[in-house]
């Protein structure tokens, strides 16, 4: 028994049918007495998972069946993947409240080894394979199939061959990894999931990177997994593939679990309707701007993925924003807004293509430099890697973009630096132990409000902000929508990319739904609906929805 | 709220962030005063053992002629490394710099001299300055094409430099056939083994104590101007004091045994305005900012290609002055001139707390790490103590800052 073959269980398939599945005894890979009941393979109960400042899962209670495809959906930041982390001993024991039961027992994993060891895999959005080595080397890493430290190449070969064929993942085990298509590569992810003892694996968005054609082979294969018995948590929000896989849905809405229902009990409308819950109230401040002149206007504009060049990024998108206008970009997770603002910026994509006129008058933009220029400036989502220096201060953070203004040639005036930077703390009413403090001592709420500073200290008239309010507190967000506000009834354009309906519909003026790099809907404040804006993010434009591989 | 009660509270958050600032700075500058007395246990322990002798007026001038070419180096060295990347062509790129001004002092001008049919081509001052002057030149543009390599053509600047060190390193052997080029004229000489006369030491006193209250009391004044909290008087008269104590005591020590050494008034100048550069210029701040973060430099609209091309051509600069002092020093420009210098350049850099990940470094801090590499060498050299023994503690020694940093951090 190499990797697990006679371990895989061999249950009966199907969601309703397990439901009514007896309990029985069964004899484990550790030669222990296996309790399992109704069929039930793993049984979260009530758990209750806290991160400083925010409640990540609140008493979530749910059941996975023996043998079925579970899809798991909410929208971004609902809680899907802390829940997965859990499981995956990532977050480990005694890191939150509540019981999880595999296969009947009470588990308590420490890390990724117990959760491995019980037969859980995750296959994560990001691919964690090394391109330079071959399929079946990357399969078995780590646990090589050597004696003395040298490895026997045809064992290893015999072995991946007869893996992949047995699941029908149809890729050459002697075929370097770099040179597959992604499709190829999430096989390969797969099988290497498989080669242990495997009784749940969980993918997490896992055709976010997929085209057409490879979806629907990664569509096949989790078929034929479910056939050879292996339990399946499919995390998704492309409703369309839930509803072409799932036997169940579980919907999360703010670490709540809202219900799980089988798939041919429900529509796309029911689990969209679950996904948005409640309509906003009393979160944000009364609108007390305007909208007067249009101050960006992009026609047309079109961006390649510079990693992928036939991918295209953005396609096609056209919008004006206002003077005194907040405009609100939704749509899900790798549906190109994010890009859409960095090539804006300049600072992305592959040869864009379109116009771009701010103040009515046609521009270039070839780096941030000439946006700035413009008076553009973007605050970006991930403070970590994109808009702060974590290891630099308050006051060198802040004044980055700016400090050819606050310089007499090539010298920084220290003094006008530290006076703006102040009258921005001050206005911004940012917390920090000093100015001089490293940003990364800040909380994520006044980071948050540096990395905003930094930018409005450049005085822009165009402000687009990337997940302004990602991983802040509720009290700090209020005060970003305040200032929001405040910017635009000064006349700044604003716009502002949001994976929060609430947020995107509380601040907007008008709402632009992306869907696949493309815009599936501007939507005014007064029609704006969480259900028309999931039904357009998760499904596109309706006319134009089934777009040709 | 009452709007007055808001602000005051307001202003005094404002004096609680400098306070705490100010806190903060002493902190930092407690580390670098960890290092003031690593030093001072390191000459200590050697003047035990060498019974005072090491910290005679003779040697300590001779410790801090050796420091000063390393010295150069090491400045410009905190620039690369902060940015993130590395020169090991730096001794190279010195080496090369030294031969091209010895050959021009002792070759090639007096041939093109007698070609012309003029005199003032032979050696003399005109010859120096012009040597000089061609050698600054070409250490820029190897230093710009070199950083032309790294930031436009993304190579990374390990391998640039390495190239360019056996580039460089081959153009010597070339243009010198492997013989030693020399003597240099005196005039030249002077740059490397001249001492200030009693006269110019005193000079270089006054001048450095007027710097030092001038910059106290603009600083100060500054600080009213922008009502920013200042520290009490007596404290800034105070640390002015110690100060300028410090640079009279040094200028005195240096002429208890023949002055104040020419390579180590360069040093000080340079540092002094490298440091500025360092720390108050867009370029200084801009390498911090690309080696503290790439991407949110570029995003917050730095030119990052141009702010490389530009430290490396200041590193080149400050090659072609080690190389210039060098060849002045040793009277003659030989083919392994500057070997194995990058090396101490950057160990210099690390002892003095340079992060080799980027984003953080100080020039005081290096110069000083300098200054440790230098006092062992010199020390062990006294002890008679082989030449083996002392690369072997060198090694180690850096090791030891590092692991030491990085368990402080």
């Amino acid at each position: 028994m190499l990797y697990g073959a006679a371990s895989l269980p061999t249950f009966r398939r199907g969601g309703g049918a397990a439901l009514t599945l007896g309990s029985q005894k069964r004899v484990s890979k550790w030669g222990r007495a296996v309790h399992v009941e109704s069929g039930v393979l793993l049984d979260i109960r009530n758990v209750t998972k806290d991160f400083p400042g925010t409640r990540a899962l609140d008493d979530v209670s749910m059941e996975i069946l023996e043998g079925e495809i579970h899809g798991l959906c909410g929208e971004n930041g609902a809680g899907k993947s802390t829940l997965m982390k859990i499981l995956s001993g990532t977050h480990p024991y005694g890191t939150y409240e509540g019981q999880i039961l595999f296969a009947g027992e009470p588990v308590r994993f420490a890390g990724i080894r117990d959760s491995e060891a019980r037969g859980i895999r995750i296959i994560h959005q990001e691919m964690a394979l090394v391109k330079q080595m071959t399929v079946a080397e990357n399969i078995f890493l780590g646990a090589e199939r050597a004696r003395y430290g040298i490895v026997d190449q045809m064992k290893l070969y015999s072995e991946t061959r007869e893996l992949l064929s047995r699941f029908g993942l149809n890729v050459p085990a002697t075929a370097f990894v770099g040179t597959l298509g992604v499709g190829q590569q999430q096989m390969v992810e797969i099988a290497k999931a498989l080669r242990g003892h495997v009784r749940l694996l969980i993918l997490d968005e896992p055709t976010s990177a997929l085209n057409d054609s490879e979806v629907e082979s990664l569509m096949t294969t989790l078929r034929e997994l479910r056939n050879a018995g292996v339990t399946c948590i499919y995390i998704s929000h492309k409703l369309r593939e839930l509803f072409d896989i799932a036997d169940r849905i579980t919907v999360l809405r703010d670490g709540r679990c809202i219900g799980t229902r089988p798939t041919r009990d429900v529509t796309e409308d029911d689990v969209i309707a679950m996904m948005v819950g409640r309509a906003p109230t009393g979160r944000f401040p009364p609108k007390t701007r305007t909208a007067g002149k249009v101050m960006l206007s992009v026609r047309d504009w079109t961006v390649r993925n510079p990693e992928n060049k036939e991918l295209y990024a953005v396609r096609g998108v056209s919008f004006d924003v206002r003077a005194g206008e907040i405009l609100g970009i939704s749509g899900l997770m790798g549906s190109g807004r994010t890009e859409l603002l960095q090539s804006l910026f300049g600072e992305y994509g592959f040869q864009p293509s379109g116009e771009i006129a701010v103040e009515g008058k046609e521009c270039s933009i070839h780096s941030s430099r000439d946006a700035i220029a413009l008076g553009m400036a973007l605050v970006t989502e991930d403070r970590k890697n994109t808009g702060l220096i974590l290891m630099h201060s308050v006051i060198h953070n802040m004044t980055l973009p700016s400090l050819p203004d606050l310089s007499n040639g090539a010298v920084v005036d220290t003094n006008s630096e530290l006076a703006s930077t102040l009258g921005m703390v001050r206005e911004l009413n940012i917390k920090a132990p000093s100015i001089e403090s490293r940003v990364d001592t800040l909380s994520g709420g006044n980071q948050q409000k540096v990395s905003i500073a930094k930018w409005l200290m450049t005085r822009p008239r165009i402000l687009m902000l990337d997940e302004p309010t990602r991983g802040i507190d509720v009290g700090t967000k209020y005060q970003v929508y305040e200032l929001m506000d405040r910017l635009a009834a000064s006349g700044m354009a604003i716009v502002m990319v949001s994976s929060e309906l609430p947020e995107i519909l509380g601040m907007s003026d008008r709402v632009l739904v992306m869907h696949e790099g493309a815009v599936a809907g501007i939507v005014g404040a007064d029609e704006a609906s969480p259900e028309r804006i999931m039904s357009l993010a998760a499904m596109g434009a309706q006319e134009g929805a089934q777009k040709g591989a | 709220m009452a709007g007055t009660q808001l602000e005051r509270r307001q202003s005094a958050a404002d004096v609680s962030l400098i306070e705490q600032a100010r806190r903060r700075g002493l902190r930092y500058n407690l580390r670098a005063y960890t290092m003031v007395f690593a030093l001072l246990a390191i000459w200590l322990a050697l003047a035990v053992a060498t019974q005072g002798t090491f910290l005679e007026p003779r040697n300590m001038s001779n410790l801090f002629r050796q420091t000063a070419i390393n010295g150069y180096l090491s400045i410009g060295m905190v620039f690369v490394i902060t940015a993130g990347h590395i020169d090991l062509s730096v001794g190279a790129v010195a080496g090369l710099t030294g031969a091209i001004a010895a050959m021009l002092q002792i070759r090639w001008l007096p041939a093109l001299g007698t070609q012309l049919g003029v005199t003032w081509l032979q050696p003399g001052w005109p010859s120096t300055a012009i040597s000089i002057v061609v050698a600054l030149i070409l250490g820029t543009v190897i230093g710009i094409w070199q950083g032309l390599w790294v930031a436009h053509g993304q190579v990374p600047a390990f391998i640039v430099t390495l190239g360019g060190s056996l580039v460089f390193r081959g153009s010597i052997l070339g243009i010198t056939k492997g013989v030693n080029i020399g003597p240099m004229n005196p005039t030249f000489q002077w740059l490397g083994q001249a001492y200030l006369s009693a006269v110019a030491g005193v000079v270089l006193a006054i001048a450095a104590v007027a710097l030092i209250i001038a910059y106290t009391f603009v600083s100060r004044r500054n600080k009213l101007k922008y009502e920013f909290p200042v520290k009490p008087l007596w404290a800034e008269v105070g640390l002015a004091a110690f100060y300028s104590g410090l640079a009279i005591g040094f200028v005195v020590i240096m002429h208890r045994y023949r002055g104040v050494p020419v390579p180590v008034v360069l040093l000080i100048v340079i540092a002094a305005l490298f440091a500025f550069v360092f720390s108050r210029t867009q370029l200084g701040r801009y390498a911090r900012a690309i080696g503290g973060n790439l991407e949110a430099a570029r995003l917050s609209g730095v030119n990052v290609r141009r702010a490389i091309v530009q430290i490396f051509a200041l590193m080149g600069v400050l090659g072609a002055m080690a190389g210039i002092v060098l060849t002045a020093r040793l009277n003659a420009a030989t083919a392994n001139a500057g070997n194995q210098f990058e090396m101490n350049a950057i160990a210099s850099c690390v002892i003095g707390g340079t992060s080799l990940q980027g984003g953080s470094g100080s020039i005081p801090a290096a110069l000083l790490g300098a200054l440790v590499m230098a006092s062992i060498d010199n020390g062990l050299s006294m002890l008679n103590v082989q030449a083996f023994w002392q690369q072997i503690i060198k090694g180690l020694i850096l090791m030891v800052a590092v692991l030491v940093d990085v368990k402080s951090r």
